[in-house]
């Protein structure tokens, strides 16, 4: 018999005696949330110490560029489908970068797919914007653009917008750990610095 | 209202003086106290310690003997939870379905000392006079089977003279365990030992409970540290009357 | 379970150790004390926790209760997507399926994710064995790894660990690091940055567990802090998930709950600061070879017990140890397994067996059944009913064989079998209480009477029981 058989025979035997109708999850809990989304998406994403930073749709490049000044960042990555003019000296992701060029690279700009505002997770789904998931991955900064027509309320509001096929990386807040005397330090092996970039 | 008092086999062996306490506390309250003579245990000690085919036949004597009573009290919090939690597991352990129904018949007829004075007779102040500082710790069986709530304070709330001090870290678990007290009797120690110390902390000369198991225990430490701290179960401060 | 567990003492002797050290103790309250306010402070603010809770127990009751079909489903949808299910009967067959995909993949050497399957089918050992070595990537497991310590806590495998500690398993354990190291929590962590990075960037092969598995979309979850899960999960060629068969969930909005109540239970968040999902494989993005493995050990003996089955509703959060008052005092080393603490105490004799050697059947007996772990189970784990049910069957293993205990309990049974043989013992025991006593106190006394009298007196009993007095009226 092949582990398979075997394995589904025990759980077959173990269950007999159970009743196998379909048990009815109850969803009672919060579906949604009303209100300042936006300000509430600011105000828990900054709770991780992440940077959090608000403009307008016709400001996105100066913002960006901003920020990078700021953070001193030199060299940008980009997927292939960020809008030019958002880092105009990026180097993109088309053809694919190799792991040591995207570890050469200072920082990475993207875009993203939604943004949770109750949990101030962004939500990053290989869609427009975002390519690949190494790319947010292996250079040390990485600064996410978040349309507020983006922002949802809350988790389950998140997981309807998802397609569950899709790869997908929800970040909430810089790299950290906790497993020094269960003590919060931001910074180990993902990028040890995120800036959220609010739109709109 | 005629009560039945179930003892428990514990108190009544060890701890008279807690049940002679609620049998003064009752009848000051107005209430007859009945004693059915053929009560012995609920069977906790065997049921928690892994010997549930033993269990059986104490479950039926104790269906038995409180079949007719109207309402059975008893100064035990881990007591009534047996009964009311697991005394039902016992009879499906024992497949025998009559047993069953009598256990589902006499269960809810079943009332902790506090939840019977706070929800059946509905009193809190029942009359007290205890003019000393005091710290309750809520047993874990009270607290979290039987979710006591803030019943067994409010009672000691309204003692007159009563100085109610909180105790630090009240909810978390004295050590006493029953049999694990035994079992794992450093682990137990252990755990009664920051318990007697927070005890200590608070500066009051009696620590109380609904439980005399449990105060076996922190007692038993408390005087082993030659303490003057004294333990009490809750019924003997609310029989408490002016001299 | 293999070679590193082996031998465990009984739970009260290895516990007796435990309490022994000082700086272990400290290093427990500390940790504990913390993870306990941040859960609270997480939790109190969902007004719906229990409702979330109570869906959070029932989708895993559904996973349960038709587990064969849900398995298969899961199976259909990863293949489909371009993974390779393997499934495994025990952590011997776990072990051979990783090893042989390794050498498949020509690779002497993996990145791990920490994962509570990996470590309980103790796959580092077998890999080594095998000329394999394996990496661990996430802070605390290196921790434990560099120490050559073992693990215990389910979340925080290094949590009887403090920072001074941590630095001196550094200083001597990692290459390249020099005594300017300080136990600054941020500089030990950018030394294991440092010291991992070239790791992550050319391994060949991971190997990861996973946190969920979604049997209607075919998705695996995994939920970590450090970005080594992230780093594991999609930079190396191929990679190989080890993942117990009672990880399944039946749909993706299932998540929906999960992802809430797993980072609010575990690290006091609201949400931990990344989770990967991901379906077989996505070209031109991750691991171009993905193998999952199935793994029963165990578990469908769980499942087969009406009471014990609940085990296997555990997330591994983590958040019954944090609460519970012999953890604190123990740790976890003395649960003489990867699962220890509440859930462990529930979880080890199943997958073990209760008498499958010295310390499983002990366990169900380590705990004093307060019940603060189930007042925090964000999946309604009755855990002191299941020690209790655990402890019937430990119980009923050794029926037969003679025990000074069963004899005790058995007289007890007969004294409480009627009033007038309890009045006789009553009897017996106020007189031997009064020899034994001194100035109203029993103090230390010799025998079976050891373990109570050792460190607590005892008040003489009374002349007179409850019964005679209410006689006497």
């Amino acid at each position: 018999m092949t582990a398979r058989e075997e394995i589904l025979g025990r759980i077959r035997s173990a269950l007999s005696t159970v009743d196998k109708a379909e048990i009815v999850v109850s969803r009672d809990y919060q579906q949604a949330i009303e209100g300042d989304l936006v300000g509430l998406f600011a105000e828990r994403v900054a709770d991780y110490r992440a940077a959090v930073v608000r403009t307008t749709a016709d400001t996105v490049p100066e913002a960006i560029a901003e920020q990078l000044a700021h953070f001193g960042i030199g060299s940008v990555v980009t997927p292939a489908d960020l809008p030019a003019d958002w880092v105009p000296q990026a180097v993109t992701d088309a053809p694919p970068l190799d792991v040591p060029a995207l570890d050469a690279a200072d920082g990475v700009v993207t875009a993203c797919a939604v943004g949770i505002a109750e949990t101030g997770t962004i939500v990053l789904d290989a869609g427009p914007g975002q390519s690949r998931r190494a790319l947010t991955l292996v250079p040390d900064f990485h600064l996410c653009v978040v349309r507020t027509d983006q922002i949802v309320g809350t988790v389950p509001e998140a997981i309807a917008r998802l397609d569950g096929t899709r790869p997908l990386t929800w970040i909430s807040g810089p790299s950290a750990t906790s497993d020094i005397e269960l003590n919060r330090v931001e910074g180990v092996h993902g990028p040890r610095t995120l800036v959220v970039l609010i739109v709109g | 209202m005629r009560v039945a008092l179930f003892i428990t086999c514990f108190n009544d062996t060890l701890f008279p003086a807690t049940g002679q306490a609620v049998v003064r506390v009752l009848e000051r309250l107005g209430h007859e106290v009945v004693f059915p003579p053929d009560q012995t245990c609920c069977g906790q000690m065997h049921f928690n310690t892994g010997y549930q085919r033993e269990c059986v036949p104490l479950v039926r004597s104790f269906v038995d003997t409180f079949a007719d009573a109207d309402v059975v009290v008893a100064p035990s919090a881990s007591c009534v939870g047996m009964v009311r939690d697991f005394h039902s597991r016992v009879a499906e352990v024992s497949g025998d379905r009559g047993l069953a129904a009598a256990v589902a018949g006499t269960v809810p007829r079943v009332h902790e000392f506090t939840e019977f004075l706070v929800d059946i007779a509905g009193v809190t102040d029942v009359g007290a006079y205890f003019p000393h500082r005091v710290t309750y710790h809520p047993t874990c069986h009270g607290l979290r089977l039987l979710k006591l709530g803030d019943r067994p304070r409010a009672l000691l709330r309204a003692v007159e003279g009563i100085e109610l001090v909180d105790l630090p870290g009240a909810t978390e678990c004295c050590g006493f365990g029953g049999t694990f007290a035994v079992k794992n009797s450093d682990v137990s120690v252990a755990m009664g030992t920051d318990k007697v110390a927070r005890v200590l902390s608070t500066g009051a000369e009696v620590l109380t409970a609904a439980d005399n198991s449990c105060l076996m225990h922190v007692g038993g430490l408390l005087s082993r540290s030659k303490s003057k701290v004294r333990v009490m179960h809750l019924a003997e401060i609310l029989a408490g009357e002016r001299a | 379970m293999t070679g590193t567990w082996l031998g465990m003492p009984p739970f009260p002797v290895a516990a007796r150790e435990a309490l022994g050290n000082e700086q272990l103790r400290t290093n427990l309250r500390k940790a504990t004390g913390t993870i306990r306010g941040k859960r609270a402070a997480v939790v109190d603010e969902r007004a719906d926790w229990e409702a979330l809770r109570v869906a959070g127990k029932e989708i895993k009751d559904r996973t349960l209760h038709n587990l064969d079909t849900y398995l298969e489903q899961l199976e259909r949808k990863v293949t489909e997507s371009g993974g390779v299910v393997h499934w495994a009967r025990d952590a011997a067959e776990a072990n051979r399926i990783v090893i042989d995909l390794v050498r498949a993949a020509e690779a002497d050497e993996v990145v791990k994710v920490k994962s509570m399957a990996t470590q309980e089918i103790e796959l580092n050992e077998a890999l080594a064995e095998a000329g394999i070595a394996a990496y661990e990537t996430d802070l605390a497991e290196l921790i434990v790894q560099l120490g050559h310590d073992r693990p215990s806590h389910i979340l925080v495998p290094a949590i009887h660990r403090n920072r001074s500690e941590i630095r001196d398993i550094f200083l001597r354990e990692m290459p390249g690091v020099t005594a300017a190291l300080t136990d600054d929590p941020a500089e030990l962590a950018a030394a294991a940055r440092a010291h991992l990075r070239r790791k992550f960037l050319t391994a060949k092969v991971a190997v990861s567990g996973a946190n969920f598995a979604v049997a209607d979309s075919g998705t695996l979850v995994v939920v970590e802090s450090e970005g080594n899960g992230r780093m594991c999960l999609t930079l190396p060629e191929v990679l190989i998930s080890v993942v117990g068969i009672e990880k399944l969930v039946p749909t993706w909005q299932d998540l929906e709950v999960m992802l809430q109540l797993l980072p609010r239970s575990s690290t006091g968040e609201r949400m931990n600061p990344y989770t990967s999902t991901w379906t077989g494989v996505t070209p031109g993005d991750g691991p171009q070879e993905f193998h999952l493995i199935l793994l029963d050990n165990g578990r469908t003996g769980a499942l087969a017990d009406d009471i014990g089955r609940q085990a296997l509703r555990c997330i591994r959060c983590s958040a019954c140890l944090n609460v519970c008052p012999v953890y604190e005092r123990t740790g976890g080393h003395a649960y003489g397994s990867v699962y220890p603490g509440p859930i462990g105490a529930i979880l080890t004799p199943q997958l073990r067996g209760v008498t499958a050697d010295e310390v499983s059947p002990t366990l169900p007996f380590a705990s004093t059944l307060c019940g603060a772990c189930y007042e925090v189970c964000p999946v309604l784990i009755d855990i002191p009913q299941a020690l209790v049910h655990l402890r019937a069957k430990a119980v009923d293993a050794k029926r037969g064989k003679p025990s000074a205990e069963r004899t005790a309990m058995r007289v007890a049974q007969w004294v409480f079998g009627s009033s007038r043989r309890l009045r006789l013992a009553q009897r017996l025991v106020s007189i031997g209480g009064r020899v034994l006593g001194r100035r109203g106190r029993i103090g230390r006394l010799p025998g079976p009477f050891k373990g109570w009298s050792g460190a607590r007196d005892t008040a003489t009993p009374p002349r007179q029981t409850f019964r005679t007095w209410w006689e006497s009226r």
